[in-house]
């Protein structure tokens, strides 16, 4: 194998961007919905429980398709965007971050949920005891208490935002050093005739990254709880 | 004064509680688990709404369903003790007790933070976090977390309950120096009777959901509603007196009680201090004429007040002693040898070493107002 081409290096700069930028849009966003399932009580709820799962089992493309029909230029959504704030989403490295961001919300989700789920009241009914209200309860008490959940969440998402396909491709198409992330860039290889060589070594890199992406997450997973003393 | 007069339904369940006690002083919420004393602290902090009723402390409402006022919990100045004592795991020792004493800024400090650590001898412990501490310490960090609230009542839910009995004797006297030298009323659940001996100044009974009787801690140690929930052995009158004499060794007191006096086995304590003891009913034998030549260091004379049949062939007899009023058991065949009928002349005879004695400095010290 040969020294690292341009194209690899960009594709996994690529990558690095569109999963950090996924997390930090979702990650807000994942705290108040889990917060929402787990303590709200509102008719629907299981609806809207199911609907924030649904990209965990709905083909990625149809998610990436919906995003068009919703976001694309000539969209509602999207055309109010582009003309009010000029933000275009399809086809750009922002786009592939918010592809990225919804395929990987229920799983951020679902850690934090049951962070939330583990975190003891009793601990909120003693704070309140002590004078702290309902805002300066969550950012004192219930936030800290869920970090883990939150760590092992953000992680995870990142990592798996790593690797998304299909969602990106149909909703950010495959341009290279704008959307060709490590999994477009692998695709890409492997069409062409003598892209073997190149889709091995971008495999390896991929899983190296993931590997990486999932002992980090346990690590600061484990330092947090014992920060917690758990 | 804490007036409270609370009605909660629940499955299988009703509380429907109401009682008045003087404040400051302590206040014991004493009964079996499940009687639902946790269930009316919670009620009183206003961590749960009640169906009906009402919460006064000092004239303010707290809680009052006609009135629609239900103050909220933060906003109670209400600090809470919890059984399983909730320190916050995140944060140090000095984290927790910072916590409410930080939220209480816009009241006027009457305790200050050097102060607890003090009080508590919590200095060792700032640093350590609460997976770190044994449980008696975890306890008094929570005692301190909730006294830097400048709470103006205390609650505390059994906060010995979790503890072994060495733990428990390593937080007793720390409750005691809060009682003797703060003057914030506190509420104290517990199903310990010695606990309740130790701290209480008025005691409110709890059975089932339901306030039995609720008195000072010595006419409620009279009442046959404390014989109900109590175990037979434990039951005997309460009562305060002050220290007249002590001997040389320092081991045994003499206490001035109605107009005799009284030799108890009490270690070390200072001429002038209020000491409360408990003549256990099953240890006092009654004579109806002096009696010579006996190893009994006390008698004490007094009149028969009244007889009442208990189980088991025996009797309780009531005998005033110039005042204070003792608890003696006799079989039934004693009394009817002895003919005894109130208003009788007896003679009240206790061993100095059969008291249940404590140093009891009631505000004996120097209260702070708070």
């Amino acid at each position: 194998m040969g020294p690292v081409s341009s194209a690899e290096l960009d594709a996994l700069r690529l990558s690095l961007e569109v999963a950090t930028r996924s997390v930090a849009f979702s990650l807000p966003l994942a705290v108040l919905v889990a917060w929402i399932l787990t303590r709200a009580r509102f008719p629907g709820r299981m609806l809207f429980d199911a609907f924030v799962h649904l990209p965990l089992v709905l083909p990625p493309v149809a998610i990436g398709y919906v995003l068009l029909l919703l976001l694309g230029a000539r969209a509602p959504l999207g055309g109010w965007l582009h003309a009010h704030f000029g933000i275009q989403l399809p086809f750009t490295t922002a786009g592939a971050a918010l592809a990225t961001a919804v395929m990987t919300f229920p799983l951020m989700v679902r850690a934090i949920r049951l962070s939330l789920e583990n975190v003891d009241r009793g601990l909120e009914a003693a704070a309140r005891t002590l004078g702290a209200r309902a805002w300066d309860r969550f950012f004192t008490i219930t936030l800290p208490l869920m970090l883990p959940g939150i760590l092992a969440g953000a992680v995870t998402a990142f990592a798996a935002g790593l690797g998304e396909f299909g969602a990106v491709i149909t909703f950010a198409a495959n341009i290279p050093g704008v959307t060709r992330t490590l999994p477009l860039a692998l695709y890409t290889a492997m069409q062409s005739p003598d892209g073997d060589p190149l889709a091995l070594r971008l495999a390896i890199l991929s899983l190296a990254l993931g590997l990486a992406g999932l002992l980090a997450a346990e690590l600061l997973v484990r330092r947090v709880r014992r920060m917690l003393g758990r | 004064m804490l007036r409270v007069s609370l009605l909660k339904r629940r499955q299988e369940f009703t509380l429907a509680a109401s009682f008045t006690a003087p404040t400051p002083g302590v206040i014991a919420l004493f009964g079996r688990s499940g009687s639902g004393k946790t269930t009316l602290i919670d009620m009183i902090a206003g961590l749960l709404p009640p169906d009906e009723g009402e919460v006064q402390l000092g004239g303010t409402a707290l809680t009052d369903t006609r009135r629609g006022i239900a103050v909220a919990p933060e906003r109670r100045r209400i600090g809470y003790v919890f059984q399983d004592s909730r320190l916050f795991p995140h944060l140090t020792a000095a984290g927790n007790l910072r916590y409410g004493e930080k939220r209480a800024r816009s009241i006027p400090h009457s305790i200050r933070f050097e102060e607890v650590v003090e009080l508590l001898g919590l200095a060792s412990l700032l640093h350590r976090r609460p997976h770190e501490l044994s449980g008696g310490e975890r306890q008094r960090v929570a005692l301190g977390r909730a006294l830097l609230s400048q709470p103006q009542l205390l609650l505390l839910d059994e906060p010995l309950a979790s503890l072994d009995v060495a733990r428990r004797e390593e937080v007793l006297p720390y409750l005691e120096t809060l009682r003797d030298w703060l003057s914030i009323p506190m509420v104290y659940v517990s199903h310990q009777f010695e606990e309740v001996l130790r701290l209480a100044t008025y005691i409110v009974l709890l059975e089932e959901g339901r306030v039995l009787t609720a008195a000072t801690v010595g006419e409620l140690s009279l009442r046959p509603e404390l014989r109900s929930v109590l175990a037979p052995d434990l039951v005997g009158a309460v009562l305060d007196g002050l220290v007249t004499g002590v001997d040389a060794a320092g081991d045994t007191a003499e206490l001035a009680i109605g107009s005799g006096k009284l030799q108890v086995s009490l270690k070390d304590v200072p001429l002038g201090a209020r000491v409360r003891v408990q003549l256990l009913a099953r240890d006092i034998i009654l004579a109806t004429q002096p009696i010579q030549n006996l190893s009994v260091r006390n008698a004490l004379l007094g009149t028969v007040t009244e007889i009442t049949p208990e189980m088991h062939a025996s009797v309780l007899v009531k005998v005033d002693v110039g005042g204070p009023i003792v608890l003696a058991r006799i079989t039934e065949a004693a009394r009817q040898a002895l003919r005894l009928a109130p208003g009788d002349a007896v003679w009240a005879l206790v061993k100095a070493v059969s008291t249940r004695g404590h140093a009891f400095r009631l505000f004996g010290a120097p209260a702070r107002r708070v």
